[in-house]
């Protein structure tokens, strides 16, 4: 198994997370994690879903996915050609004796401390998988008392976009009235 | 844009949108939620709307109807239990790629999520099993939405589409605009081929020695049985129909092997399996036709050509995959082979294909107590109806029997369930395709158990004038899950016989006095010598449905057979009997 992230093109209309999360299901295949938010076109909402699956399987679901009415296209993007992100927040456990170490740590690995109380700091970082999962590692001996963690968002390297070139639309039969009956 | 406007009600906007989009045949059933739509259509003077007798009939009828006519049927119900009884005919003409609309009335816009009453969340519960589906709570979006729907269930792979209208859009004032264009950026099925595949296609074509063509239900979906035709007379090359291409090929014609797959002719499973290149058209690889699937077809490369991406390679890996309308497909197959001349060299194969076919040909036991052969009913129906005829079957023993002894020669006469596998599929389905071709005589061939379980719509047919005429395969049990006792379950018959012959009550039901209730003509037949008269009596009747109860023979069972996730290669034509083959003939 090994993990692919899927951009996903979406119309922007309820029920699409709906769908595509019961796809998902439906055919057997688990989510890593799931990103959902809009993009540059009002119209057009973009979901980054990671899974772990083979290459053949990964393809079907990627037909399926297609052949859903709202989905627009769908990009595999790999990691050297891409830039991956997640956003961490995590509560640490900090009082007067700590504080200093884990701020120390914070600063190494360029996160951020966005809340402090007397017992405890709370962290943000931005990252690739890796780099949270090392952040993590790090603060864990100081006590983690909360943690949060979005789902990966992810975005092409270089200046081509996935979302240009909107779709022509489709010419509709004339009514059946103003065809001589 | 607009092509009529002013002030009307989103009820009379959904009906001139039908009307626009073409429908002139919906089967439903009113209530509360959808209320105010049976209003205006009761004025429509392009309309007709059958009220049938269940939710489960109208969806099955618009399934019959699409499938005799090609053009999208349309079925309506109220919200809530009117809806979910739609959700079997959806999830049916889902397996079966049949165009369907159904239209169903949602509780109002402001109770939608509060548990109202007659609410369902019909949309979530039929994404699954619908090709889309919308729900529309703003009547100015009624025409687009039905326009979307009818092209998105009739293009491409064809699909049931359903459109949830809440009763609070159905009743504000709104304008009728039929659109112009669709706006659907994520959807644009492919109909034409890649050149490159097709060349490459023919080349394999070229090179190949034992050659078949896998002929599947798209290929009735796309019209492309008269470019089939030419394909098959260019190249030679043995063609097998699977159960949802029945009648796509003449069976008249000696290329044809028969039906593969499971209950599959031994010369169509060996076609398949011992082939060096299977070229499948708008087929789909089911499991009821490759059986084991690590053991299908083992020598053959595979030339996939689906207008559905995701069939190819989903079962099978396809060596030429051809995304494109079966139709274009063929006719560039044609095109190509034609130019580069069609030089196959399946001599050999073909021999060797003749011989099975006449060594192994369908066939059956006379029952020895004088008893009626189910399949002695469905020669002689073949022979008397004719090939012009429709037949439609439930699911079970009698449509294996109906698929096999039969014969079709033209599209669009058989039409059955066969993804889902509907029991109860057969009355209404005929119901709706002798609406669709009122001229064309309608058969149903249906099971005793099949039939109880949706022949309600009798009453329909009667009171609405639709002459069909139903078989009734009377073997009081249910059949195909008994024949699976018998040989799986050591003749433990648990739950399958349905003890309808009674000592002291007849039958239960008597069938030939439940279709008189129903306003019907009832026969029935119990052995061989009464079955033509019986039925040149059903086919001189045109202005009644009429309801034969043949009562045959409850041990019959359907041969060849490749049991359940077994190998083809294991396929028995009669019980414990394995055909034998000289595969240095090949």
């Amino acid at each position: 198994m090994t993990r692919h992230t899927l951009s996903v093109l979406v119309e922007n209309k309820p029920g699409v997370l709906a769908r595509i999360a019961g796809l998902f299901s439906r055919r057997g295949f688990n989510i890593d994690s799931l990103a959902v938010g809009p993009t540059e076109h009002a119209e057009v909402s973009r979901m980054t879903i990671v899974v772990n699956v083979e290459e053949s399987p990964l393809e079907q679901v990627t037909k399926q996915l297609n052949k859903l009415v709202e989905v627009i296209k769908i990009v595999e993007l790999d990691g050297p050609g891409s830039v991956n992100r997640e956003l961490l927040l995590v509560k640490v456990r900090a009082d007067a004796s700590t504080r200093g170490a884990v701020l120390d740590a914070v600063q190494l690995f360029r996160a951020k401390v966005v809340d402090v109380s007397p017992e405890a700091v709370t962290v943000q970082a931005v990252g690739n998988s890796d780099k949270l999962a090392d952040l993590l590692r790090v603060l864990e001996p100081f006590g983690i008392r909360e943690l949060v963690q979005s789902g990966m968002v992810a975005i092409g390297r270089g200046s081509r976009s996935i979302s240009e070139r909107p779709q022509r639309p489709v010419a509709v039969p004339a009514p059946v009235s103003a065809i001589a009956h | 844009m607009s092509e009529q406007s002013g002030q009307v009600s989103g009820a009379q906007s959904l009906v001139t949108s039908l009307e626009a989009a073409g429908v002139t045949d919906i089967f439903g059933i009113p209530g509360g939620a959808i209320l105010p739509a049976y209003d205006p259509l009761m004025d429509s003077q392009r309309i007709r709307h059958i009220l049938v007798r269940h939710e489960q009939g109208a969806g099955h009828a618009a399934q019959g109807y699409a499938a005799a006519t090609g053009r999208t049927g349309v079925c309506m119900a109220t919200s809530g239990p009117g809806a979910t009884n739609l959700v079997t005919p959806l999830a049916d003409a889902h397996m079966d790629s049949v165009p369907l609309v159904a239209i169903t009335g949602q509780v109002s816009a402001a109770m939608i999520g509060t548990d109202a009453f007659q609410e369902a969340d019909i949309r979530g519960i039929t994404m699954p099993v619908t090709k889309h589906n919308f729900l529309v709570t703003d009547p100015a979006d009624i025409p687009g939405r039905i326009a979307e729907a009818f092209h998105i269930a009739s293009t491409g792979r064809p699909g049931p589409v359903l459109v949830d209208i809440a009763k609070s859009a159905l009743q504000s004032q709104t304008t009728f605009a039929w659109p112009t264009e669709l706006h659907l950026p994520g959807y644009r099925p492919v109909n034409t081929p890649h050149a490159k595949q097709i060349k490459e296609a023919v080349r394999l074509i070229k090179d190949a020695r034992r050659p078949v063509l896998y002929v599947g239900g798209g290929v009735i979906r796309a019209r492309a049985s008269a470019e089939l035709a030419k394909l098959a007379a260019l190249t030679g090359i043995p063609v097998v129909t699977t159960l949802m291409a029945r009648g796509a090929f003449p069976d008249s014609n000696p290329q044809h092997l028969g039906m593969p797959g499971m209950h599959g002719t031994v010369a169509a499973v060996a076609g398949l399996q011992k082939s060096d290149l299977i070229i499948s058209l708008g087929a789909r690889f089911d499991d009821r036709v490759t059986g084991n699937l690590d053991s299908f077809a083992p020598q053959a490369l595979v030339i996939h050509a689906d207008i559905d991406p995701a069939e190819i390679g989903k079962n099978r890996h396809a060596d030429v995959p051809i995304v494109g309308d079966c139709k274009e497909v063929i006719a560039q197959l044609v095109a190509l082979l034609t130019a580069e001349g069609a030089d196959g060299d399946y001599e050999a194969w073909i021999a060797f294909l003749a011989g099975v076919k006449k060594q192994y040909a369908l066939g059956y036991d006379a029952p020895t107590d004088g008893s009626l052969a189910p399949q002695y009913v469905m020669e002689r129906l073949s022979d008397i109806a004719g090939p012009d005829s429709i037949y439609v079957a439930g699911v079970g023993q009698h449509q294996m029997w109906a698929a096999q002894f039969i014969g079709y020669e033209k599209p669009n006469t058989w039409i059955n369930s066969g993804g889902l596998g509907t029991m109860g599929y057969a009355v209404p389905a005929a119901m709706g395709a002798k609406v669709g071709m009122p001229d064309t005589t309608v058969w149903a061939v249906d099971g005793d158990g099949c039939f109880q379980m949706t022949n309600q719509e009798l009453a329909t047919c009667a009171i609405n004038d639709i002459p069909i005429k139903v078989a009734i395969i009377n073997n009081e049990s249910l059949g195909m899950v008994r024949q699976w006792q018998t040989l799986f379950y050591n003749e433990r018959y648990s739950n399958t016989d349905l003890h309808s012959r009674r000592e002291t009550h007849g039958r239960i039901p008597d069938f030939v006095k439940l279709a008189d209730a129903y306003g019907c003509v009832g026969l029935s037949c119990e052995s061989p010598d009464q079955v033509d008269a019986t039925i040149e009596k059903a086919m001189a009747i045109d202005d009644q449905p009429v309801v034969v109860d043949f009562r045959v023979h409850r041990d019959a069972m359907v041969w060849p057979m490749v049991a359940a996730g077994t190998s083809n290669d294991e396929i028995k034509y009669a019980r414990d009997l394995a055909p034998q083959f000289d595969e240095d003939d090949i």
